[in-house]
Formats: C-alpha cells, structure tokens, sequence
C-alpha cells in the first residue's frame, strides 16, 4: 500500500515537473502545437502547415498526444493551462474551445480577422464556435462532414446497385449485398462510431428542420417524438447488416473491409477517404462517395480548429504568423486534399481535389446558403461533451440490445439528456 | 560507564553522533512523508472537496452538497437500461472477484508443481513470468486480436477443421468483460506464482520431513501444513491483486475496444471518462471517493486482522 502510494506520488510529482517547464525567451521565432494528428495520412496533412511556416521562418515545436477522438490530448491540455503553461496552439473540437473562451485562456486575434475578413469567408454555423463576445479566438482549418457512404465500386457494380436516394433503397441495397454473399454494411461497434451513424440516421428520417430542433435545441417534444422513434426503428433495421464480429472494431478496420471489397459499404465521416487514398484507390473508379441517403443538400459538420491560447507577449508574433498560416488559402487547400476534409474557407478552389472532394466543397456551400448546415452530436458541434455522450451512451446501448425497444431508447435518451444537463 | 566518566569529552561527542543517528531516519523519511503527504492525502481531500461541486468542465467552488452521491446512488439501481455505474459496479464485482480467485488459485497451482524439484524449472519460471512483463496494452491489444472469431482463435479452429467450433466473447458485449479477465489473469499469474514460490522456498525443509515421517500424505502435507503457512504470501498477493484488478484501465479498454454498449465499464473507466472526456468531473469525483471507500472498506478490516496476528 505505503509502496503504491510513494510511486504514485513520485509519478505525479515528476508530471507536474515535466509540464511546468516555461517556454523560452530565445524561442520566438517558434511555435508549439499541441495535436493529436498523428496516423499515416493526418501527420502528412499537417506537414503542409508545418512546411509554409518554416518558409516564414518559424520553427514547429510539435506536441503530439496519439489517440483519434483527442481524449488524451485534451486532458493533457488542461493539465498544461492550468499549470500555466498553455501551448501557443491546439487542435480542439466544438464546446472545448468555448470552455477555454469563458475561462479567459484564449488570445484575441480580431487583428488577422478583420484584416482578412474572415467572418466572410468561414460559414456562420462555425463561427459560433471561433469567437466568443465577436472576438476570433480559434479558427478552423478544415471541415468534415459525417453524412457519408463510402462504398467499394467494384462490389456495387456485382451486385448491380445504384446509388439510393432514401432510407428504403438504402436498405434495398444493403439486402442486395447480403444476398450476393458480402458483408452490406461495415460498422465499427464502438459508441462514437454508431453515434456518427445515427446523427445520418436521425438527419435522414427527420430531415433537417427536425435535426435542428431536436439536437441543436434539445426541445423535449422534439426528442420524445415519433419521429425520434422511428429513427431508433430505422437504426434497428441497420443491425440486420452488419457482420457479428463488428463489436469494438476500430473504425479504420472497417473502412479497411470496404476497400478490400470484404464489405460494401460503411457509414463515416470523411476521413475515411484518407484511408482509401493511403491504399491508392481512387474516388469514382476504386470506391464511391454519396451522401447518406435520404441527407442530400444537408450537411452533418464538425471541423478541426487551433485554439489561440494566451502566450506572453513576445510569443505574440509567432502565434499571429501560425494563425495566418492556418487560414491561408495555400494551407487550407493543400492540407485538406491529404486529410480528406474540405477547406473551411469557403473561397478556396477546389481544382485540387478528387470527385469526393469537390462534391463536399459544393455540398458545404449550398447547405450553409440553405441553412441545412449543422453540427453532429456524436462529435461535441452540436451539443457540450457532457450531452454528446449522454446521447453517444443510449445510441451504443440501444445497438448492443441493452436498451430493448425504441420506446425505452427514446425515453432513456431524454433521461439521459437531462441528467446531463 | 567507568571509561565514559573519565573522559567526559568523547562522551559528548558520542551522544551528538547518536543523536544525529536517531535523527537520521526522521530526516531521510521527511521528503517522501511529505510528498505523500501532499500528493496522496492532499489530493485525496481535493477530489473529495470537488465531489461536492459542480465542477464540470473545469474546477469551480460552488457547493451542491451531496448531490452527486445522490446521483451515483440512484443509477446503483438502475438495472434496466443498466446505467454505466451499474454496469461498472456489476462488471467490477465480477471481474475482480474472477480475476482474484483465479489468479491465485493458477499461481498456487503452478507454484506448487514447479517445487516438486523437476528439471529444466531455470527455464520454465521466466516463461510463466514473462508475461507481467509486457503492458497492459499490448496484452490486451493481443488478446483482443486472439480471441476476435474472424481472425482469432475461432478462425484457426475452423482451419483445422473443427467447424462447430464457436467462441465469440469478445465481440459480445455480455461476454467482454470475461475476456478481460481472462487477459488479465494471463498477464499476473505468473507474478503470482513468483510470489508463491518464493514463499514455498522460504518454508523450513525439515518441517515437511518432520510430516512426511509422521506418515503425512503429500495433499495433506500441502493442505494443513504449506498452505496455511504461506499466509503472509496471500496477505501480499491479495493486496497486489486487488490494486491491480481495481486500477485496471488500459486493459479493458484495448481488450473491449472503447467500451461498446457500454458494456465494459468498470469504475476506474467511469470515473476517467466522467472526469476527463464528459465535462462531469464533480461526478467523477464522486466516483473516485467511492472507490476508495470500498477499497478502504474491504482492505482496512483485512489488513487489521492480517497485521494483529501477526504482531501477536
């Protein structure tokens, strides 16, 4: 016991050592970075950034915590603003950066902002997430879209499929597969991934308006609905199709099933192309991309941002230059056509990017000029983590059968909702 | 007494020396006391203080009272859905007690077989051991990959032509925290059996000549004689287990693949991911210090009587 608890101590002593080290006056010219892009195809995106600012001159002091989702990464940043020594940068997700904006850790960077005119050229929905009080104090170096098929052509042309344009062809096609003998439906059976499906799930039977108001403005009736219900109803016809050992499976297995032609089709968000594009496929002739049927013209969104932390004075000028950077149209460019995301400026040309890409840029813009641009609630844009895996908790355990019927899932989730509160 | 009266001087020397030697044990302790002190007990008071919050994403100081105990006891009984802390206690209960039970039981047992003085036990020890030795994530990671039917052990059953063979607890969220135990009990015991063979040896040969002449059969000799003498041995090896079972975090994690259905919780990953990635961290807080108090109530007892016979 005495002995657990002395390396206990002693660990905890030699963190709070290891994280405390202030950054040097000398490094000025340098900006450090906390990230969590660390597989194959992220660290490659994030090199194109890393790339352009040592042209400016600045140096690149990588902080990388591995682990997708950033779970790690940031508790490993709250332990370094609390101890006073916040990273110039951080990649953050939604309702993180507004935490850090209300408790003053963020740096004003209304300078670059109205000198570029970003609140032109970023979607609004973004914004509310960049800025706090009208002062930019993150910005978003791309945008991801989660209403995505990804499907491997080569399995869709032997079974004759076409494109389905709502739930019901979806679930035609997924029977076609089965009955041709491949696995229709390539999920990874861990809670964000089946969350990730359901926000396509909810978006398709409820359409946009009823997203809104359900997700975006927790409205009880919204959640309670027969709507909500029956979307519980089309998440249980999808169970039929996955293959059972799906349970825990990463996400990049499954999109792994679908390029070797294993599986037909998995529900992801985009950064699943990067794994396609790693194993040298090409969008239109190898794998296909549509919207989650019964979704076009929406857009289901959450996007990567730096959050501008407060850094002494003197380390102003890097971290000006590193936000510059960011929202170049150069970087945004060639940092999405490796990440598989589509720039979150909306000026950028997309004569760089594949049949995908172009699509998700098109879509992008129409859904902002539509209205029918909002955030996921599996990935914190549209609700605060503690919501977000309220909701993730009943998805997963509705999936797993822990939750037996959509009438006890639609009453546990608003539960759930509302003890999260 | 007669030396030290005629030369005064050296005298008080000695008694400076001696002084500075009675010191000496209080001042090499003073630093680690100190940081236990802080580090263990200090922090054990803040995360209780914080319980009482309603802290969330970051810490704040406005006290809800018992609030969040109330909630953790009300989902206590939440069986259906199962609420994540039902789960957790649920699933702690039965893979602590599978894993203690059985990591003692597989420790004694090879323990025993190998003290029967057979050759090549040089080699067969660090093969029993070597697994502890490995992290938890990679262990787990492994047995994951090992127990997955598609690829797994199922997969090679199959090949080699059992075909009715059927093994699919790892991607049975009811079965999941079977296999965590069963990784974990792999990876510890080999340690265990280190522990017990160790004690094993430490046990007087003459003592067993002494039952084997009384006419003693082998079993009986273990039963009565060696086992209970290893008391102190389970007193350490329990303490170890239950630690280790309690803290497990990283194990089931990669055994389970991030928790699907929720299935896997235990209240090690409740309370990382209520502090932590949830934005409820006075709830997780809450949850820390029922942890301790079960620990506290299971080892307090368990220790007092161990140690009181001991000291006896």
């Amino acid at each position: 016991m005495k002995l657990r608890n002395f390396y206990l101590a002693s660990a905890m002593a030699a963190s709070a050592l290891g994280l405390a080290v202030p950054a040097h006056a000398a490094d000025v010219k340098q900006v450090q970075v906390l990230h969590w892009w660390t597989s194959g195809g992220e660290a490659a995106a994030l090199a194109t950034l890393k790339s352009y600012l040592a042209k400016e001159g600045y140096a690149w002091k990588d902080v990388p915590i591995a682990g997708g989702g950033g779970a790690a990464a940031m508790t490993t940043l709250k332990a370094m603003v609390a101890a006073g020594n916040p990273p110039t940068a951080s990649q953050i997700l939604g309702y993180y950066a507004l935490d850090y904006a209300k408790a003053g850790k963020l740096n004003d960077l209304n300078v670059l902002a109205t000198k570029e005119h970003w609140d032109k050229v970023i979607p609004k929905a973004l914004q509310k997430f960049t800025t706090t009080n009208g002062k930019w104090d993150a910005i978003p170096i791309n945008i991801h879209s989660v209403n995505w098929l990804w499907i491997n052509k080569a399995v869709m042309d032997k079974i004759g499929g076409t494109e389905p344009k709502n739930f019901d062809e979806f679930i035609a096609l997924l029977d076609k597969a089965k009955k041709a003998g491949v696995i229709p439906l390539a999920l990874g059976g861990q809670p964000w991934q089946e969350g990730t499906m359901f926000d396509s799930v909810v978006m398709s039977t409820g359409g946009p308006a009823f997203y809104k108001k359900a997700f975006v403005d927790l409205d009880p009736t919204a959640l309670k609905s027969a709507t909500m219900k029956k979307a519980f109803d089309n998440l249980a016809k999808l169970r039929a199709y996955v293959d059972p050992n799906y349970a825990g499976r990463d996400w990049n297995l499954a999109t792994a099933m679908v390029i070797k032609g294993d599986a037909l089709v998995q529900v992801m968000g985009d950064w699943a192309k990067g794994e396609f594009t790693v194993a040298h496929k090409v969008a239109g002739k190898d794998f296909l991309c549509y919207r989650f049927p019964g979704t076009e013209g929406t857009v289901i969104y959450n996007t990567d941002m730096f959050a501008m932390f407060q850094v002494p004075a003197d380390l102003r000028g890097a971290q000006l230059a590193l936000a510059d950077a960011v929202m170049s149209p150069a970087v945004q460019s060639a940092f999405n056509v490796i990440k598989g995301s589509v720039p979150a400026r909306m000026d950028v040309p997309d004569t760089a990017f594949d049949m995908c890409g172009k699509k998700g840029i098109a879509d992008v813009k129409k859904a902002d000029a539509a209205g029918t641009f909002v955030g996921s609630m599996t990935q914190n844009y549209a609700q605060p983590p503690a919501i977000a895996t309220a909701y993730t908790d009943v998805v997963t355990k509705f999936f797993h059968g822990e939750i037996k019927t959509s009438d006890a899932a639609v009453a546990e989730l608003s539960k759930a909702i509302d003890a999260a509160k | 007494m007669t030396v030290s009266a005629l030369t005064p001087v050296p005298r008080a020397r000695v008694s400076l020396r001696q002084r500075l030697q009675n010191a000496l044990p209080k001042l090499v302790l003073a630093p680690s006391f100190l940081l236990i002190l802080v580090f263990v007990y200090g922090f054990i008071s803040w995360t209780f203080l914080l319980s009482l919050t309603s802290s969330k994403a970051f810490t704040n100081f406005h006290f809800i009272g018992w609030g969040n105990y109330l909630k953790l006891w009300t989902w206590t009984f939440e069986r259906d859905p199962p609420s994540n802390w039902y789960t957790a206690i649920v699933n702690m209960g039965l893979f602590g007690g599978i894993y203690v039970v059985f990591c003692l039981s597989i420790g004694l047992g090879l323990a025993i077989l190998l003290d029967q003085k057979i050759r090549g036990e040089g080699v067969l020890r660090p093969i029993y051991l070597y697994p502890l030795a490995l992290s938890f994530i990679v262990t787990g990671t492994a047995w994951k990959l090992f127990l997955n039917p598609r690829i797994g052990l199922e997969k090679a059953m199959h090949d080699l032509g059992w075909t009715s063979f059927h093994f699919d607890w790892v991607v049975n969220p009811r079965m999941m925290i079977y296999c965590v135990a069963i990784a974990a009990i792999w990876a510890s015991a080999g340690f265990i059996m280190a522990l017990f063979l160790a004690g094993l040896r430490g046990i007087d040969g003459e003592i067993l000549k002494a039952a084997q002449i009384d006419g003693a059969s082998s079993f009986q000799t273990y039963r009565r004689i060696v086992i209970p003498m290893l008391r102190p041995v389970f007193l350490s090896a329990m303490i170890i287990l239950i630690n280790l079972a309690l803290k497990s975090y990283d194990l089931v994690l990669s055994v389970t693949g991030n928790n699907p259905g929720g299935a896997a919780e235990l209240p090690s990953t409740f309370m990382y991911s209520y502090t932590f990635t949830r934005d409820q961290m006075a709830v997780g807080s809450a949850s820390a210090i029922i942890m301790m108090m079960t620990i506290a109530a299971v080892m307090i007892p368990y220790l007092y009587s161990e140690l009181r016979e001991k000291s006896r």
